[in-house]
C-alpha cells in the first residue's frame, strides 16, 4: 500500500516549513534511516529520515517550496512493485491522513534524535492534533484572474495590493495603480531606485517577529536596572582560567548564568511563567541564552544550571553556541527554558532593555563591564562596572520581586564566592 | 432642510429615471418621479421594445417564406401591416402599465407633467411641474435629470410624418410603402431596413461613413453587408444626403457618393441619423451645468458641476443605450446614498446589440480600435457554419470574433453576428466584468449543442486551439 510522507512537525512551534532540498528523487529506493529531504523550520534546517522501506513514487512539493503546512503530504512512498494509484482522490487521501495522523507521525518519520525525548514527542503530537489556527487565519486573497496574471508578470505579490473590488477583490486597475504608484515614486526620487534590496523573510525571521510581537503585545513589560561592580568576579575568573592549561575558558557570561540560576533559587517567584488561569513556577533553572546567528538569533538552553558547576556550564554553552551557529540545534535544545539572558557586553553596549522571551517571566539584559568612577565612602575610586537590566512580565513578576532578584543578583556578582554556597 | 418634500426628484421616467427611482426607494429615500408623456420612456414606448415586436413579425415572415426548407408547404399567407403594428403597440402599453405598477409598489410618487429646475435661495432644489391643468412646486435635496433624447433632423430636412419619417412613424406606418430610403446605418436604421425588407419593401440605405454599422468591427459589418445585399437591400456607403424634394406621394433625394451626385426616387424616407439630448426648457441655464456638444457634462458618478444635481442616460455622453442609462441611474442613487467603493462605469464593458437579421452584438474594442491603441493582440474567429446547433436551426450565417491582449490574456473585445447573438453577448459581458483571461474561458464547459459553443471555439481559435474549425 502506498503511504504518504508528511511534512513533519520538527518543533512544537512549527506550523509550516520550507522544503529546502530533496535528497531523493522519484523512483529511488529508500530504506529506514535513509535521509530523504532537508527541511527549513522556523528555527533551523533539519534532515528527515525514511522509516519504512519502499520506493519514492511521487514527489508532491518542489524544492524550495515555502509555507508547507505541517502534516500535509510531501511525497508518496510505494512498496516494491506497486504503481501509483489513481483511484484515490486526494481528498480521500487527506481524510485518511487526518485520522491516521498520530500513527503516521509515530511510524513513518523519525527526526534525528528527537524521537526519544518524551516531552518533545508529546509537544509534537499535541500540535498535530490541534486544529491549525493559522490555517483559518490565513485568508485567501481574492483577485480577478486577469489581476493575478498581470501581478505575476510584474512580480508584484498580491498580498501587497489593496483590492478595490467587491469585498476587497483585487482588479486589474489595482495592479495598474500599484505599478503606477511605484513608478511615480521612483520617478520623483530616482536616487532611491536601487537604494534598497528586498530580502525574503526566512522562517526564522518570521518566527522571531511573531514571538516578539506577541511578547510585546501580551506581556506588560517593566524594567529595572542596577550597576554591579565586577572587579572581584574578574579576579576569580582570571584565577580559574589561569589553571586551565587551555582545557577550558570560563567567560563572564558563564558566571552570569550561574549567578542567575543561584538568584532564581533564592527568589523562586521570578522563575515563573504566566499561563492565564495559572502561574507556572519552575523547579529547575533552565537558562536560555540569546545567541546571534546568521539571519537572526536563537536561545539555546543551559539546562539544570542549579546542579551544574561553572566548568560544565561553560562546556554546555560552547557546544550549544556552535550548534546554533551551524543551524544544528535540536528542538529540545532551544524550546523551553525558565529564564533568559541577553548579553551585548562584547559589543560595548553600556545598558539596554530586552524583550521577554515568552512564556518566560523575565529576561536579563547585560551590558559591558567598563571602568567607571564610583563613590565609596565619600571618595571617588575606579571600578569595573556592569549595568544589568531586568525586563519583567508584570503579570507574574511584580516590582518588588524583580527588585529582590536584582539586588540578590548584584550581591552574588559582587561576592562571587557566595555562589559556592 | 426642514421642509424639503423629497430626498430625490427624478425628471424623466425612461429606463434611466424609473430604475433610479426604484433603487432610491429601496434605499429608504423619499422619491418623486416627474414624467411628461409615458412611463418607460422612448425605449419602452417607442424604441427598444416595440421595434423588437415588429422584428419578431418580420422574422416570422422570413421563416414563412422559407418553410419548404423545413418540410412545410403553406399557401395563401396573408399579412396585415396594421395588425403587426397594433401588436407592437400592445406590447409597449403592457410594459408601460407594468412600470406604473412597479413604481406604485415601490412607493414612488409619480407626477404627470413637465418638470424643470428653478432657482431657490435655500440649499434645497426646487422643481416646477407643469401638469395638464396646473403648476406644482416641489423641493428636494437631490435632482436626477433623466430626460433622454429625441431623433435628430438634418438642417435641410425634417420628418413630417407623411413621406419623411422619424422612428415613430416608421413604427406605425398606415400602410406598407413600396420603397424606402433609410438615412443612417446605425442600429435604428439597420433594424428598420431589415424589417421592411423582410416585409417586401424595396430598401436603400445611405451611410456617410465607409461602412454600415460604423461602430462595429469591420468583419462583422462586412458580413451584414453581404447578407443585406443578397436580400436585395441597396447599400450606399460614403454617401450623404444633399437634399430631399417632398412630392405628393413620394420623395426625390439628391445624394452624393464620393462627390458623385445621383438622384433617387422613393415612396418614403426614414431619418435615422442620430439623436439630440432633451436639454431644453429644464432651466439648466440658471445653474452651473455644462453642456458639451448637446449633452450634459457630469463627473464619473453622474453629478453635474452643480452640487446635488445629477444627469444620466441619453442626456449625457454616449453610448446612448437603455442599459447604460439604467446602470447610471443605480450608480448615481447609490452615490447619493453615500455608498463607498462604487465603481464608475467602464465604457469598454457596455454591450451593444442590433436586432436586424442577422443580429449583431458586441462589447469592447474593435480590431481597428485595439490596433490604433497599439495593443499587442490575438484574434479568434469562429463562423457559425461550424456550429451544429446553428445548422440545425437553419441559421448558420455569422461569425464570433474575439480579441485578446496577447501579453496579458485580457479579453479586449468580442464581436458577433448571427443567430441569437444578442442573447449570447452577456457571456462576454460577465467574462469582462470578472476579468477572466483566455484561460478561464477555454476551461469553461459550454453545453452541447448550443450556439454558445461558438464562443468557446472563437476563444480557442485565438490561441490556435479551435476544434471545429
Amino acid at each position: 500500500m502506498s503511504v504518504d510522507i508528511l511534512m513533519p512537525a520538527l518543533s512544537p512551534t512549527m506550523e509550516e516549513g520550507t522544503l529546502s532540498k530533496w535528497l531523493v528523487k522519484e523512483g529511488d529506493k529508500v530504506e529506514p534511516g535513509d535521509l530523504i529531504a532537508e527541511i527549513e523550520t522556523d528555527k533551523a534546517t533539519m534532515e528527515v529520515e525514511a522509516i519504512d522501506d519502499g520506493i519514492i513514487g511521487k514527489i508532491l512539493v518542489s524544492e524550495g517550496q515555502e509555507s508547507i503546512k505541517v502534516n500535509s503530504p510531501i511525497a508518496v512512498l510505494l512498496s516494491e512493485g506497486e504503481k501509483l494509484s489513481d483511484n484515490k482522490s486526494s481528498n480521500e487521501v487527506k481524510k485518511e491522513i487526518k485520522s491516521e495522523l498520530q500513527n503516521i507521525n509515530e511510524n513513518i518519520l523519525q527526526i534525528n534524535g528527537v524521537k526519544d525525548d518524551a516531552q518533545i514527542s508529546k509537544n509534537i503530537s499535541d500540535i498535530s492534533n490541534k486544529p491549525d489556527p493559522k490555517l483559518n487565519k490565513k485568508e485567501r486573497i481574492f483577485a480577478s484572474p486577469l489581476a493575478k496574471r498581470i501581478a505575476k508578470q510584474r512580480d508584484i505579490p498580491l498580498s501587497s495590493i489593496l483590492g478595490s473590488g467587491p469585498q476587497g477583490r483585487i482588479l486589474k486597475i489595482d495592479v495598474d495603480n500599484f505599478d503606477n504608484k511605484k513608478s511615480d515614486n521612483t520617478s520623483l526620487d530616482s536616487l532611491e531606485i536601487n537604494n534598497f534590496e528586498i530580502v525574503k523573510n526566512s522562517a526564522m525571521r518570521k518566527t522571531i517577529a511573531e514571538r516578539l510581537v506577541k511578547s510585546k503585545n501580551e506581556a506588560p513589560h517593566f524594567y529595572l536596572s542596577l550597576d554591579c561592580n565586577i572587579d572581584e568576579l574578574l579576579k576569580i575568573r582570571k584565577t580559574l582560567n589561569s589553571k586551565s592549561n587551555d582545557e577550558y575558558k570560563i567567560s563572564v557570561n558563564d558566571m552570569i548564568i550561574k549567578a542567575s540560576s543561584t538568584t532564581l533559587l533564592k527568589v523562586p517567584k521570578a522563575n515563573a511563567s504566566w499561563e492565564n488561569e495559572n502561574t507556572k513556577y519552575y523547579n529547575t533553572t533552565d537558562i536560555s541564552v540569546a545567541v546571534a546567528i546568521e539571519g537572526g538569533l536563537i536561545t539555546p538552553i543551559v539546562k539544570n544550571v542549579q546542579s551544574k558547576g561553572l566548568l560544565e556550564i561553560s562546556m554546555d554553552m560552547k557546544t550549544l553556541a556552535n550548534k546554533a551557529k551551524d543551524g544544528k540545534l535540536q528542538p529540545e535544545e532551544y524550546i523551553g527554558g525558565s529564564f533568559s539572558i541577553s548579553n551585548l557586553g562584547m559589543y560595548g553596549i553600556k545598558e539596554f532593555s530586552a524583550v521577554i522571551n515568552p512564556p518566560q517571566g523575565c529576561i536579563l539584559a547585560v551590558g559591558s563591564g567598563e571602568k567607571r568612577p564610583i563613590v565609596i565612602n565619600n571618595e571617588i575610586s575606579i571600578a569595573t562596572i556592569m549595568t544589568v537590566t531586568l525586563s519583567c512580565d508584570h503579570r507574574v513578576v511584580d516590582g518588588a520581586v524583580g527588585a529582590e532578584f536584582l539586588s540578590e543578583f548584584k550581591n552574588l556578582i559582587e561576592n562571587p564566592s557566595l555562589m559556592l554556597l | 432642510m426642514s421642509n424639503v418634500d423629497y430626498d430625490i426628484i427624478i425628471i424623466g421616467g425612461g429606463p434611466g429615471g424609473y430604475v433610479a427611482a426604484i433603487r432610491a426607494s429601496q434605499l429608504g429615500m423619499s422619491v418623486a418621479l416627474v414624467e411628461d408623456k409615458h412611463l418607460g420612456g422612448i425605449c419602452l414606448n417607442w424604441g427598444c421594445i416595440p421595434t423588437k415586436a415588429l422584428l419578431r413579425a418580420s422574422e416570422i415572415r422570413h421563416m414563412l417564406d422559407n418553410l419548404d426548407e423545413f418540410g412545410f408547404t403553406v399557401s395563401n399567407i396573408k399579412m396585415d401591416i396594421n395588425n403587426i403594428t397594433s401588436r407592437s403597440r400592445k406590447v409597449a402599453s403592457q410594459l408601460s402599465s407594468g412600470i406604473s405598477h412597479l413604481l406604485k409598489k415601490n412607493k414612488v410618487k409619480v407626477f404627470e407633467g413637465f418638470g424643470s429646475l428653478a432657482k431657490d435661495s435655500s440649499n434645497m432644489k426646487k422643481i416646477i411641474i407643469k401638469t395638464k391643468d396646473n403648476i406644482i412646486n416641489k423641493t428636494s435635496n437631490n435632482v436626477i435629470l433623466a430626460t433622454g433624447a429625441r431623433s435628430r433632423n438634418l438642417p435641410f430636412v425634417s420628418s413630417d410624418g407623411v413621406n419623411i419619417w422619424d422612428y415613430k412613424t416608421a413604427m406605425t406606418p398606415p400602410k406598407l410603402p413600396s420603397s424606402i430610403v433609410i438615412v443612417g446605418s446605425g442600429a435604428i436604421g439597420m433594424e428598420f431596413a431589415s424589417f421592411y425588407n423582410d416585409l417586401g419593401v424595396d430598401v436603400t440605405i445611405l451611410e456617410s461613413l465607409p461602412s454600415i454599422l460604423p461602430n462595429e468591427d469591420n468583419d462583422i459589418s462586412n458580413i451584414v453587408k453581404i447578407n443585406f445585399e443578397k436580400r436585395g437591400i441597396k447599400i450606399k456607403t460614403n454617401t450623404s444626403l444633399k437634399s430631399v424634394k417632398n412630392n405628393k406621394n413620394s420623395i426625390t433625394a439628391e445624394i452624393s457618393t464620393n462627390d458623385k451626385i445621383e438622384i433617387i426616387n422613393s415612396e418614403k424616407l426614414i431619418l435615422a441619423v442620430g439623436i439630440i439630448a432633451n436639454t431644453e426648457k429644464l432651466g439648466l441655464e440658471n445653474f452651473n451645468i455644462k453642456i458639451d456638444r448637446g449633452h450634459v457634462v457630469t463627473n464619473e458618478f453622474l453629478e453635474t458641476d452643480e452640487k446635488n444635481i445629477y444627469a444620466i442616460g441619453d442626456l449625457t455622453k454616449g453610448p446612448w443605450l437603455a442599459h447604460k442609462a439604467s446602470h447610471e441611474g443605480i450608480l448615481c442613487v447609490e452615490k447619493i446614498a453615500g455608498y463607498k467603493n462604487l465603481e464608475p462605469i467602464d465604457k469598454t464593458s457596455i454591450p451593444g446589440c442590433t436586432y436586424c437579421r442577422p443580429q449583431v452584438a458586441s462589447i469592447g474594442m474593435t480590431e481597428l480600435q485595439a490596433k490604433s491603441n497599439n495593443l499587442n493582440i490575438k484574434i479568434g474567429k469562429f463562423p457559425f457554419i461550424g456550429n451544429g446547433k446553428a445548422i440545425a436551426l437553419g441559421d448558420s450565417e455569422g461569425l464570433i470574433k474575439t480579441i485578446f491582449n496577447k501579453d496579458t490574456g485580457e479579453l479586449i473585445g468580442a464581436h458577433m453576428v448571427g443567430p441569437e447573438v444578442t442573447e449570447l453577448i452577456q457571456g462576454f459581458s460577465i467574462a469582462k466584468k470578472l476579468e477572466t483571461t483566455e484561460y478561464e474561458l477555454m476551461h469553461t464547459i459550454f453545453p452541447h449543442p448550443t450556439l454558445s459553443e461558438g464562443i468557446h471555439e472563437s476563444v480557442l481559435d485565438a490561441y490556435n486551439k479551435a476544434i471545429h474549425y
